[in-house]
């Protein structure tokens, strides 16, 4: 089917896909040493629930959800807990954060959980509890804890369940291959989480530049009749889920509120898959298929790997490195973080490892804005990047947001077509953190300033008593002077 | 070490946007050298090198890398000032306007991206009405191959010399002569045919600066930065629809006072403007309403000027005004964004 809607702005970057889909998707095997960092999705850390020496089954949980938008994690394989110490983030920041690591046993030994389920029979909210007791994040990049938004679907009234199958970064292809090689189960999956938030449909947006997929994904709709899938045009940003919403329904989600609020809810073809491991197999989230791309590389391809698994020798197992690479990321080119270094493990989120060189990222010195407007053109959201930079720079938050920073996306598509090579995100990430500063600083000021405002009420108030007591015994001592004195006149 | 994404680019650059202009102005310049001979080359080889001089000179004032000249701004807004003098005009107001347009009505503002006006057209005008004799003696068409035509040394001579140039190798334009033409009340119908003839104005064998000459290949020049997506459509668009419908209305009530649309269209400055100088895009609004609002702007007062005005030609003057407004029409003039409506408000949830 056509698209019906169109999408405004965005860019159409060298998609330099072919590399990573001639091959299937190579399932990789154990690692000397997995590193399961308890930070790998949007909200807090995960608290560890092993103890150092402890051997753990393959599955079995090692890190419980702890409060706002956590995630359980899990032990990808079986084997002894060396510690939970601290790694390197994948995060050009350096900083750390804390891993369980596990040192496998190579047999692989599964955890069997003590009851069994029927999937079939399975309520709304039996698989939101599930899918929560998987681990399962939003593989497309986000992280945020999948169960939450199944539970949060649920209250509210989703008609449209969108698979995001859109895969709009270049170089990534790890969604179209597990389209390609396992439509069937990515359906089966999204069936689970329509039943998870009582919707009706399910619509699957694939650009029009994933033919195979596409067809994998129609075969496997075939049996369902409440699936649809939707060609939709590639271009960048498409995965990100405001504009998909727009392209297949052709509604806006009001700024500020969720895809919910106009009854759709977006999950990635990789979550679903996830999910539909989680409730057959009960395999809860300990791999995922990572795409492996770049000129610096020597076979780019698609690996099934396990969470945990240390970058280096993911890389080894793949043909190792052409040349040194300009850069490593973990991630598309258009939104990936850099690799400070090899040394960190893959995690939940991540899609793709990317050895670029030089020649790929064609990076140039910053020249002046001449306000030639390519990056209005280029933003999906309508805002005007230019503005919004031009603000930032001169540490004017409000002024930022009054040009759209609030809305920004920080899709990239921007500083993507500047030809001053002017680096708009790094500038619209920095504004970003500084105005929530600002208005947490602000918050605690008013704070302050109620906090001794009621104190002086409260001073006020009782000095006001305590005048008003001394007042009335002053009287009571009057008053009874007087009858007293009233008694000796009788 | 830049550390945010995104790690790619389109390969655009500054460079590559100043230099596919020049490219497109190639063509109408070398007609215009042809027409004009040594004298023009003389001026726009000037313009180029006061243009290099003044932004190294201020570059090294502000401290800023002096490989910053070489991006192509410097030699553009010199390039377009060669073309909106006349081209047999002493060296001196080449160069003194050269040196104004990117001392003072660049860098002064701040360097590139800074500036609030247009600096070739603040030359352009400013030129105009300080030198107006020297801005509006237009040497006769007289081709480079001719027998008639200067030499190299007489085209020094010329340039340099600067004597004044006899009536016999001078004229009018065709908008300088329609505008005195009305004013010994002959009316626009028998001028306009006296001097303007379509195919004249397309080619370009005419009277006026380098950049008044060929209407086509600043079109030609024009279309080729839209298919390069250097410049966007809406202000050339919105420019010169605005000035045909103008001219249109008024010829269709009074054909004998108002000269018809194609006049207008083709005679002076009026595809130079619109492609050239109008999609400057430091001196323009940033998005489409803007542009839009902007084009048609400076197509209104142009056509004000030309018409009811005391200059011939107004495109400078059009360009500067609209450039004061840029701001505020970038202010209040912008994109709807996406989750509000068109007036702003973010958009309503569904009802439940």
């Amino acid at each position: 089917m056509l698209m019906k809607f169109k999408v405004r702005g965005g860019v159409h970057a060298d998609e330099r896909k072919e590399q990573s889909t001639d091959k299937p998707i190579r399932v990789l095997g154990i690692p000397p040493l997995l590193s399961i960092p308890l930070s790998q999705h949007a909200g807090l850390p995960a608290k560890p629930i092993v103890t150092e020496g402890q051997h753990v089954l393959k599955g079995e949980l090692i890190g419980a959800t702890a409060g706002d938008r956590s995630a359980s994690i899990h032990a990808p394989t079986s084997g002894k807990v060396l510690g939970i110490g601290r790694i390197q983030a994948p995060h050009p920041s350096l900083l750390s954060y804390d891993a369980i690591h596990i040192e496998p046993d190579g047999l692989d030994t599964v955890y069997v959980p003590e009851n069994p389920i029927d999937p079939q029979q399975l309520s709304a909210e039996a698989i939101a509890d599930l899918v929560d007791g998987a681990g399962i994040v939003g593989l497309g990049g986000a992280t945020y804890p999948a169960a939450l938004k199944l539970k949060a679907g649920s209250r509210q009234n989703v008609h449209t369940l969108i698979l995001n199958g859109s895969e709009c970064e270049p170089y990534l292809t790890c969604d179209d291959m597990l389209m390609r090689e396992r439509a069937a189960e990515v359906i089966s999956g999204a069936q689970l989480i329509l039943k998870a938030i009582n919707a009706k449909q399910i619509i699957a947006g694939i650009e029009d530049n994933k033919p195979e997929a596409i067809k994998a994904m129609q075969d496997a709709a075939q049996a369902h009749s409440n699936v649809e899938i939707r060609v939709i045009p590639t271009r960048y940003p498409m995965g990100s889920a405001k504009q998909l919403i727009k392209v297949i329904t052709g509604r806006e989600v009001p700024t500020g509120g969720r895809s919910s609020d106009i009854g759709v809810l977006v999950h990635n073809v990789a979550t679903s898959f996830a999910v539909h491991q989680a409730i057959y197999q009960a395999r809860p989230l300990i791999s995922r298929v990572v795409t492996l791309s770049g000129q610096a590389l020597e076979t780019p391809q698609n690996v099934e790997v396990l969470i945990g698994t240390p970058v280096q020798w993911l890389l080894e197992q793949c043909g190792g490195l052409l040349s040194t690479p300009t850069r490593m990321l973990m991630g598309g080119p258009m939104m990936g973080q850099i690799l400070p270094n090899t040394g960190v493990p893959i995690t939940k989120g991540a899609s793709a490892i990317l050895a670029l060189t030089e020649e790929e990222i064609n990076s140039a010195p910053v020249s002046p804005c001449i306000r030639c407007g390519s990056c209005v053109q280029a933003c999906p959201m309508g805002l005007l990047p230019l503005e919004m930079a031009r603000h930032s720079r001169a540490d004017d938050y409000d002024g930022a947001n009054e040009f759209g920073l609030k809305d920004c996306i920080l899709c990239g598509s921007c500083a993507y077509v500047c030809p001053s090579h002017i680096p708009l995100v790094h500038y619209f990430q920095f504004a970003k953190g500084k105005h929530r500063e600002n208005q947490i600083q602000s918050r605690k000021g008013e704070y302050t300033k109620s906090l001794s405002e009621a104190r002086m009420a409260r001073q006020e108030k009782e000095a006001a008593e305590k005048a008003a007591a001394k007042a009335e015994k002053a009287a009571k001592a009057a008053a009874r002077k007087k009858a007293s004195s009233n008694v000796e006149e009788v | 070490m830049m550390i945010s994404s995104p790690h790619a680019h389109d390969r655009s650059s500054v460079e590559r946007t100043m230099y596919l202009v020049c490219f497109a102005l190639l063509p109408a310049t070398l007609l215009g050298f042809y027409l004009f001979g040594w004298p023009a080359i003389n001026l726009w080889l000037l313009c180029i090198a006061a243009a290099l001089a003044g932004e190294l000179l201020c570059l090294s004032l502000a401290g800023k890398r002096l490989s910053f000249a070489l991006d192509g701004s410097a030699i553009l807004t010199g390039w377009i000032i060669a073309m909106t003098l006349p081209p047999w005009g002493p060296w001196w107001l080449a160069v003194t306007g050269t040196l104004f347009a990117v001392v003072i009505g660049k860098h002064l503002y701040g360097g590139l991206g800074q500036n609030l006006f247009n600096p070739a057209m603040l030359t352009r005008v400013g030129l105009l009405i300080s030198f107006p004799l020297e801005m509006t003696t237009w040497a006769n068409v007289n081709p480079i191959t001719s027998a008639t035509a200067p030499g190299f040394i007489e085209g020094l001579r010329i340039t340099f010399v600067a004597a004044p140039l006899t009536d016999a190798l001078t004229g009018a334009t065709a908008l300088g002569h329609v505008k005195t033409a009305l004013t010994a009340s002959i009316p626009s119908s028998v001028s306009v045919a006296e001097i303007f003839t379509l195919k004249d104005a397309l080619t370009g064998f005419t009277r006026g600066s380098l950049g008044e000459t060929s209407a086509l290949l600043m079109l030609a020049g024009g279309v080729f930065l839209i298919w390069k997506k250097i410049i966007q459509w809406y202000i050339p668009v919105a420019l010169i629809v605005t000035v045909a419908v103008m001219a249109t209305l008024f010829n269709s009530i009074d054909s004998e006072r108002y000269a018809p649309a194609i006049y207008h269209l083709l005679s002076g400055a009026l595809m130079f403007g619109a492609f050239f100088i109008a999609t400057d895009p430091v001196t323009s609004p940033s998005n489409v309403k803007g542009q839009l609002i902007y084009g048609a702007g400076i197509g209104l007062v142009t056509f004000t000027i030309r018409t009811w005005g005391s200059f011939p030609e107004a495109i400078g003057f059009a360009v500067l005004f609209m450039n004061a407004l840029t701001p505020i029409i970038d202010r209040y003039f912008r994109p709807r964004i996406y989750g509000y409506n068109y007036k702003g408000t973010p958009l309503k949830a569904a009802k439940e």
